[in-house]
């Protein structure tokens, strides 16, 4: 660089804005936007949660020892998802892979059991359309489910191309971010299970 | 919910060949003339060989400058149909007196004054918001582009998507004849059972997913990319108010997605959350989808008082008065924001507690706009003001809006709601803040930031004919309203029966017709600008003496901005560079790192439109194929690692070598 060139008002030096370095605050930005729409959600439930149109009630339809085994799904796939994550860290091909295959089959649990329930609801007659309160229940744990099957997909992507790639940057970054993605689910559960589970129960 | 289901057909869902209104002369005329403009348009691109120049430089780049120029083009266009909205609501309430009906029959004038409600919020302020915060934010902090330039595409496509959703359903099936923000019970399936409200939705939603990915870059942009030495409280005030903005974007256009989403449900589904009956609560939407709708008033106004801000220091040759206090009341507004949604219904009857609450808090935010008004007199205190086109439009909007904010703080007091609520008097507020505080700070902007985009000057004199015909239009137009208003009339009426009130009405219909005139002016002015480039051309980058980054560079900025980044050591760098001696560098140049171009957007977002159109029309088998290839197309671009390149060495000196050449010509 020419001597001439040092200026107190530029950089000659390229500043470097590393490639990737705003990914982690615009990723966490947009986690903070989904929670408000759960916020939503969970006010809405808030507000109908109670109306039941002559219809079942909280203690009519939750099986607690069904949604507790749910519960710990989502809680081990957590743990297995940080597992994964450590493994990353000691740049450890294999172990992250068998790490986050074991996630997604704890999410797979997940997501089947919600089904089963679902399914059992809806068999029995609370259907969403039968009350405010089934509809946001439906709304409010389903947009949830919904979140862990994208989680999924987006798992099932990345274990691809860190199969096809090695864990670069990129692949690192990617999977730093659906680890955010996984844990805030796990804390929204946590809010759902208490709210409308364990809060249904004692009404 | 939709009670028979199995009447539909399994192709075209509820799609009919009635849905095509060639029964109604109106919309006949207006798409053969859509039709006409569309391949006079289509016709000319293909005539001049544009479409490759048009996919390779535009659609698919993903240069933030390029991206907001987008943004305004889509406003603009946008203008002109909620405009002719406005025109035909103005001719028929002037002529729909006593025995005379008008030409709009009531199921089309509904469907009128909920499109133009909808598309100059959504689909004109919008856009022309974001896209000066596009082209300018970056250049304003010395960044090459944003943070995520594929995600500044893919976003622009999403909010040309949901304007593309509405404006089909001009021609395809109906509109919303709800209003614009489609209460419940109205908007439910049992007394909405078209696609209208289907319409209104999905377009929405597409739209809103790109203004909410957009709010999450240039926040991403605004932290992490300045210039060194940008401190935040060394920031210029427009990307200050920009930031602000973002996070009303990021912090609210999710709730509206969310009461949205639901209202689509209930539609579809048959769930019961605005219902009247089965445990649903109507008042729970008005609550929730003001919780969006506030905000984003303020997500309108906030850029717009920091164009005022820029462009009042520049053409009063000053440093802006009281720096400070102005970020912190703009802090304070954005905060202020969310907790004022309820003085939109205060007629819900949510008892004097709550309602006073919310009416002292909107009285409230009048302090803050208050203090940046003063702020902006003190600047022109003993400032050298230049009377250029952008400070006229500030002090029209400095007169104009101070009307506006008072019979807002009118409005703000509940016993005066009560009376006023849904009357004239509040279409006349909010127009007036809206156009006066909104779209004359857009014009301010677009002619102010004009030539840094085009490196070209726009004409004056069509400038200040289309000003001072805008400004005396709005006054004609939107003053009556407020008498009528305090008269009682109310608003979204096709047909009134008192003779003496028909007066008022064809005031406003001429003040319409000014700004109809103002608006063809600065089409014209275009025009003229374009034509005359060569006299009006900037050289010098900095026509204006302008004080903030963006000036520093050429015009129209090359491609990464900056040769080099730009150190910042005062607010108002630019002046502070020009002043201590700044010399231009002309050799020492480096490759410069740049992301490459993609047409992901483009496919992502069309195939938006064909998945909307599979909801509203129920057309399954569209929609799933639609979601499926969305998927598919999203995951195949991740796979794709190598998404920039370098620009060589040669190309950015070649640039930088022309540009000393032509300031050196100047000279």
């Amino acid at each position: 660089m020419q001597e001439g060139n040092v200026s107190p008002f530029y950089r000659v030096d390229e500043d470097h804005h590393a490639e990737g370095g705003s990914t982690m605050l615009g990723f966490w930005l947009y986690l903070m936007s989904d929670c408000l729409i759960f916020a939503v959600l969970f006010a809405t439930y808030g507000v109908l949660g109670r109306h039941y149109a002559a219809g079942p009630a909280p203690k009519d339809i939750f099986e607690l020892p069904l949604v507790a085994t749910n519960t710990a799904m989502l809680l081990f796939s957590s743990i297995t998802y940080g597992f994964a994550m450590l493994a990353m860290e000691r740049g450890k091909v294999g172990q992250t892979q068998t790490w986050l295959a074991i996630t997604a089959l704890f999410g797979l649990a997940f997501i089947s059991i919600e089904l089963h329930e679902f399914a059992t609801l809806i068999a029995e007659g609370a259907t969403p359309q039968r009350s405010g309160f089934l509809s946001s229940f439906f709304t409010l744990v389903g947009t949830h489910g919904l979140h862990v099957s994208c989680g999924l997909i987006w798992l099932a992507t990345l274990m691809a191309q860190v199969w096809r790639h090695g864990l670069i940057p990129a692949n690192r970054r990617r999977l730093q971010c659906l680890s955010l993605f996984w844990h805030f689910l796990d804390v929204i559960w946590i809010g759902v299970f208490t709210f409308v589970y364990l809060m249904g129960m004692l009404r | 919910m939709l009670s028979d289901h199995s009447a539909l057909s399994p192709i075209f869902g509820r799609l009919t060949l009635d849905a095509i209104p060639y029964h109604e002369p109106i919309l006949l005329v207006t798409f053969a003339v859509v039709a006409l403009g569309g391949s006079c348009v289509l016709g000319a691109i293909t005539y001049f060989r544009l479409w490759g120049v048009l996919w390779r430089d535009w659609f698919t780049s993903v240069d933030h400058k390029r991206i907001g120029v987008m943004y305004v083009v889509l406003g603009l266009v946008m203008l002109l149909r909620g405009f002719a909205d406005a025109l035909m609501m103005r001719a028929q309430q002037a002529m729909s007196f006593g025995a005379e009906e008008g030409f709009l029959p009531t199921h089309h004038y509904d469907q009128i004054f909920t499109a133009h409600g909808v598309i100059m919020i959504f689909f004109v302020a919008m856009p022309l918001v974001t896209g000066l915060m596009n082209f300018v934010v970056p250049l304003q902090i010395g960044a090459r582009d944003v943070s995520f330039p594929f995600l500044n595409n893919f976003s622009f496509w999403m909010t040309t998507a949901g304007a593309v959703v509405i404006m089909i359903s001009l021609f395809v099936g109906e509109f919303a004849h709800t209003g614009w923000l489609a209460y419940p019970p109205l908007s439910e399936i049992g007394y909405s059972p078209d696609v209208g409200v289907d319409y209104y939705i999905w377009g929405l939603q597409v739209a809103g997913i790109g203004t909410l990915l957009s709010g999450v870059n240039l926040i991403a942009t605004i932290v992490k990319m300045r210039a060194p030495g940008m401190t935040m409280m060394r920031m210029p005030v427009f990307t200050w108010t920009a930031l602000c903005t973002n996070i009303l974007i990021v912090a609210a256009f999710p709730v509206l997605t969310a009461v949205l989403a639901l209202l689509a449900l209930d539609r579809t589904v048959g769930t019961n959350f605005f219902t009247n009956d089965f445990g649903g609560n109507p008042m729970m939407y008005v609550n929730l989808i003001w919780i969006w709708g506030h905000p984003e008033v303020y997500i309108l106004i906030l850029p717009v008082f920091g164009i005022f801000s820029e462009v009042t220091a520049t053409f009063c040759g000053k440093r802006l008065f009281g720096y400070t206090s102005m970020v912190y009341a703009t802090l304070v507004i954005t905060i202020l924001a969310y907790i004022v949604w309820l003085h939109h219904f205060f007629t819900m009857g949510s008892g004097a507690s709550v309602n006073s609450f919310f009416g002292i808090t909107t009285m409230v935010i009048s302090i803050p706009t208050g203090a940046k008004i003063f702020n902006w007199l003190f600047t022109m205190y003993r400032g050298r003001i230049r009377f250029e086109l952008p400070m006229m439009w500030v002090l029209a909007f400095m007169l104009t809006f101070v009307v506006g904010g008072m019979t807002g703080v009118l409005l703000a007091v509940p016993p005066a709601d009560f009376v006023l609520h849904n009357s004239l008097f509040l279409i006349a507020h909010f127009h007036n803040v809206i156009i006066g505080g909104v779209l004359f700070g857009l014009f301010a902007g677009i002619n102010y930031w004009f030539p840094k985009a085009f490196g070209f000057r726009l004409d004056p004199f069509w400038g200040k004919i289309s000003f001072w015909f805008w400004v005396v239009g709005f006054y004609c137009a939107f003053m009556p309203l407020y008498a009528l208003g305090l008269m009682g009339v109310t608003r979204r009426l096709r047909h009134f029966d008192d003779p003496s009130l028909q007066i008022w009405f064809i005031i406003a219909a001429c003040g319409a017709v000014l700004i109809a005139i103002g608006i063809a002016a600065s089409l014209v002015q275009f025009y003229v600008s374009f034509r005359n480039r060569e006299k009006l051309r900037d050289v010098t980058g900095d026509p204006w003496d302008a004080r903030t980054l963006e000036w520093s560079t050429a015009s129209p900025p090359p491609s990464y901005n900056f040769a080099f980044t730009p150190v910042v050591r005062d607010i108002d760098a630019w002046t502070d560079m020009k002043l201590h001696g700044f010399e231009r560098p002309l050799q020492g140049f480096r490759a410069i790192h740049m992301p490459s171009n993609t047409g992901t957007g483009v496919i992502l977002s069309g195939l938006c439109v064909a998945f909307a159109m599979g909801m509203i029309w129920y057309i399954w088998w569209l929609a799933i194929l639609s979601l499926a290839a969305l998927l598919w197309v999203g995951i195949t671009h991740t796979f794709n690692y190598h998404r920039d390149f370098n620009l060589p060495l040669s190309e950015v000196a070649a640039t930088e070598d022309a540009r000393t050449r032509l300031l050196e010509g100047r000279i």
